[in-house]
């Protein structure tokens, strides 16, 4: 049995050392603008933001460093932060791209042609799932249920889905990407939002 | 109170208790791995599954609240046929190293598997490779056979409150690791190998040495703190394996400290095993006959009022018993059991006790702490402050050098100023104090073992006075003791007799001549330097600090090599077993004394342990009855006077180094170096 793709590894095994980390002047901002959300006392429950905070400014994954600086930051116990960040799959904790490309292989997606999206990925980042692409700018990884199914196959990019794709479209949504542009996100096939893929069925006097 | 049916049989229960409570109180066993009384409910290993009526599914008992009216099966087709399927996944990826595993033989897993395990595996893949952590010196793991039940991670949060383990990753890639390889922090580490289910947690120093059946069982007590943690010794042959905690719910509950569990090394090390005289400079090794010979010369060629007695941290009543007698018939006053100078008198009793008990600490509502680290004085002693700390509404107050005791303290200040302020009402504290139903002081060693310890008693007592800690059945005034033998020591009246001298008194005596020839008695906490000019005869175990200076070595029984009695904090007398015997010709100390009397010709007439015993009973009435407290009669005690500024520091520097068995102990070194190169990190040399 072969480790699955993706899977973690316990820390330290892979990561280089980064000795230091703090929130920038406008993320310390922001980290406590989300503290203030929660009632005192309760300043751990702030630790999902943060992480995510932490991440965004630290390139894409969570160096111990940073995990150490918001466990002090919420005067949590640095072992549950450590808990958090690697049990939820959206931190990553070895170093990995900057860009997160994640393709959903979830059934409906994979019965509408997520195999070709994956494919696309493969030829145009030059790299396997769970792995970075050889510049190091990409992190390509093979994600379950996006909750996107109406709009199947779907591609996540850092915060943006793009959706209604084929291999053709996959591909030149994600050349553009590595050409440094953000197309427009959403479905790639001209419809709105997630309306019927062959116009519109009901409600056809309503509305512009 | 809830009304259940349990396999046809009603009982009632507590509101909120648990199916599985109402179970065991019907008298049936449920099987579990993750469910421990003392932890909190995890509800993860599903082993407890029990069928409830109405319910579609099996339920874990754990976790489920008795209701009334609900119908249980225990012992149902379909509870077997659940139970099967649980334990079937959990050995999964459990391996099949029983033979080799040092949980073989007291495992759950192997005992339950036994039950309801199924009798082949239809697991073809293969099993999951879990890297071992590195937990430190005293744990070693194999973290294939961890099932994931998280007591380890429960207990060092909820009880030792060192948040250092946890779950990481999930699903089928989780593992209880500390995450960074570093040794864990905590006192009382050692429990969460007694708390795993399976073999996943072992002790390194007794991993691969024995298999349990063959040990012999000791039910005995601790003498490495004053707490007497009720201990069961196992040993093979002549050779003490290991120590684990024995329940005892008013003392360790089920807990034992780690200097206590592991400090067993050091009985075999560096062990004092034959008599020995000091000729022309060296000591020699001689028989029992020629050293009891000289000794018995020196002491009749020496003016009695020369004579001193001191008795060390880990001596045993039995033995105190022969020093008093002894030095009543040589007619020396000179007799001290406060080998640390502290200003404790016999009377009244309450100043030398921990008069809430230990138990008693539940509760209380406001503790003030003086001079005293609990956590490393008493770890068993801290533990129960921070059990009543989580229940809530408990204030923790300190005036002494800051320490994480691992629940919140209020520092109040370091020194006396401040103890005095409480002491006059000048702090606010003090009102705290009075207007808490069950106020309590806890008064350290590191408070009075000072030039100035008997005017800071004094203070103690105008506190416990001017706060009234003591209340119609609420005794809030408490010592905490770090020697095993001192409540014993002082329980036998082992002070200085009218004349006497105390410990300044013996030594400043030594050093001007007045006192030629000081006994002993596993004496190891009194700096050599200040003995050196007197003729010492020292009966100890180890070639400590004393054994280097002394003129003459009788050597003596450790804790485990004989059967005698210790009083704990709390006053409270317990026996010790012998679990193994004295090392060559090492003989029990308070035989060695009563042979002494007779080569000395005068002789103690006490022949048997019985008499000895009956003697102490004479002697202190309330050691006559084992493990039973009698309360203490309250009265003034200490004495007004200036105090010296200096803070109060704990006399307890480095928790795994007290005593002559640990500082024997190659395992406790380690621990000791490791907590050094820590606090080296944490000053800052590191940024």
């Amino acid at each position: 049995m072969s480790a699955a793709p993706g899977a973690k590894k316990p820390y330290g095994a892979m990561a280089p050392d980064v000795d230091r980390f703090a929130f920038t002047p406008e993320n310390l901002e922001e980290a406590k603008r989300i503290l203030a959300r929660y009632p005192p006392g309760r300043q751990a429950s702030a630790v999902l933001p943060l992480l995510h905070l932490a991440q965004a400014q630290h390139g894409g994954w969570l160096p111990k460093a940073a995990l150490d600086y918001v466990a002090e930051f919420l005067g949590m116990a640095k072992i549950r932060v450590y808990e958090v960040a690697s049990f939820y799959d959206m931190f990553n904790i070895e170093p990995v791209g900057r860009v997160q490309v994640r393709v959903c292989t979830t059934t409906p997606c994979w019965l509408c042609g997520s195999d070709a999206v994956l494919k696309a990925a493969r030829e145009v980042l030059g790299c396997e799932p769970g792995e970075s692409s050889p510049d190091g700018r990409f992190y390509l990884r093979e994600f379950e249920c996006l909750g996107a199914c109406a709009n199947a196959p779907v591609l996540w990019i850092d915060d943006d889905f793009y959706e209604d794709l084929t291999y053709e479209r996959a591909k030149a949504v994600l050349e553009a990407v590595v050409r440094g542009e953000r197309p427009e996100p959403g479905p790639q096939s001209g419809r709105k939002g997630s309306m019927p893929a062959g116009g519109k069925t009901t409600l056809l006097e309503v509305g512009e | 109170m809830p009304k259940l049916t349990i396999d046809g049989e009603i009982v009632e229960v507590p509101p909120g208790s648990t199916v599985l409570q109402a179970c065991e109180a019907a008298g049936r066993e449920i099987p579990v791995f993750c469910f421990h009384p003392r932890l909190n409910i995890a509800g993860n290993c599903r082993m407890c599954l029990v069928e409830v009526e109405k319910m579609p599914k099996p339920q874990a008992s754990c976790a489920l609240p008795a209701a009334d009216g609900m119908v249980v099966h225990t012992d149902s087709p379909t509870v077997h046929r659940a139970r099967k399927g649980v334990l079937e996944l959990l050995l999964i990826n459990h391996p099949l190293d029983c033979p080799i595993c040092d949980q073989g033989g007291e495992c759950d897993l192997q005992d339950l598997t036994l039950f309801y395990g199924p009798d082949k595996s239809r697991f073809k893949e293969n099993k999951r490779p879990v890297a071992d952590k590195y937990l430190g010196p005293l744990i070693s793991t194999h973290m294939t056979r961890c099932i994931h039940c998280t007591r380890c991670i429960r207990f060092l949060n909820e009880i030792a409150g060192v948040e250092e383990l946890g779950a990481v990753h999930r699903g089928e890639h989780m593992e209880i690791t500390s995450w960074v390889e570093a040794a864990l922090t905590s006192e009382l580490q050692g429990n969460i190998i007694d708390l795993c289910p399976v073999g996943a947690l072992n002790s390194k120093p007794y991993e691969y040495r024995a298999r349990t059946w063959e040990l012999k069982k000791t039910e005995s007590v601790d003498v490495l703190d004053a707490v007497g943690s009720s201990i069961r010794i196992d040993s093979r042959g002549n050779e003490v394996m290991r120590i684990l905690p024995r329940l005892h719910e008013e003392v360790n509950e089920e807990w034992l400290a780690d200097k206590s569990r592991f400090a067993y090394d050091g009985l075999k090390k560096r062990r004092l095993d034959v008599p020995m005289l000091r000729k022309a400079g060296r000591l020699e090794p001689v028989d029992w006959k020629t050293v009891l010979a000289a000794v018995a010369d020196r002491v009749r060629a020496t003016d009695p009022s020369r004579i001193a007695f001191l008795v060390g941290d880990q001596v045993d009543c039995e033995t105190m018993v022969l020093v008093k007698e002894l030095a009543e018939r040589l007619g020396t006053p000179h007799v001290e059991c406060r080998q640390d100078g502290s200003p404790l008198g016999i009377r009244p009793r309450a100043q030398y006790l921990f008069n809430t008990t230990i138990a008693g600490i539940e509760q209380a509502d406001v503790c003030l702490l003086v001079g005293t680290n609990p956590r490393w004085e008493a770890p068993l002693v801290n533990a129960r402050i921070r059990k009543r700390w989580r229940r809530g509404g408990f204030t923790v107050g300190r005036i002494g050098v800051p320490f994480d005791l691992t629940y919140p303290v209020h520092d109040l200040g370091a020194g006396p100023a401040t103890l005095e302020e409480v002491a006059h009402g000048w702090h606010s504290f003090a009102e705290k104090l009075a207007a808490a139903e069950r106020p309590m002081l806890i008064l350290g060693m590191g408070a009075i073992a000072r030039p100035d310890g008997a005017a800071v008693l004094g203070l103690a007592h105008r506190l416990a006075e001017s706060v009234r800690l003591l209340r119609p059945g609420w005794n809030g005034f408490n010592l905490l003791h770090t020697a095993a033998a001192r409540v014993g020591g002082l329980e036998l009246g082992l002070v200085p007799g009218p004349g006497g001298r105390d410990l300044a008194g013996i030594l400043a005596g030594i050093e001007r001549g007045e006192i030629e020839l000081v006994f002993s008695i596993g004496v190891e906490e009194v700096d050599p330097k200040r003995l050196e000019k007197a003729f010492v005869v020292h009966l100890g175990t180890h070639g400590d600090r004393t054994a280097p200076i002394a003129s003459a070595i009788l050597p003596g029984a450790a804790y485990t090599e004989k059967n005698a009695t210790w009083v704990n904090l709390e006053g409270r007398p317990q026996r010790g077993r012998l679990a193994v015997f004295p090392p060559g010709e090492a003989k029990e100390d308070w035989r060695i004394l009563r042979a002494l009397s007779e080569a000395v010709g005068r002789t103690v007439p006490l022949d048997t342990p019985a008499q000895v015993r009956a003697r102490m009973a004479e002697l202190a009435p309330q050691l006559g009855e084992l493990d039973r407290i009698r309360p203490a009669e309250w009265g003034s005690f200490g004495r007004a006077g200036p105090v010296d500024p200096a803070p109060f520091r704990s006399p307890i520097e480095d928790y795994w180094r007290t005593c002559p068995i640990s500082r024997a102990s190659a395992v406790m070194a380690e621990c000791s170096a490791l907590a050094a190169a820590r606090a080296r990190e944490a000053t800052g040399t590191h940024g």
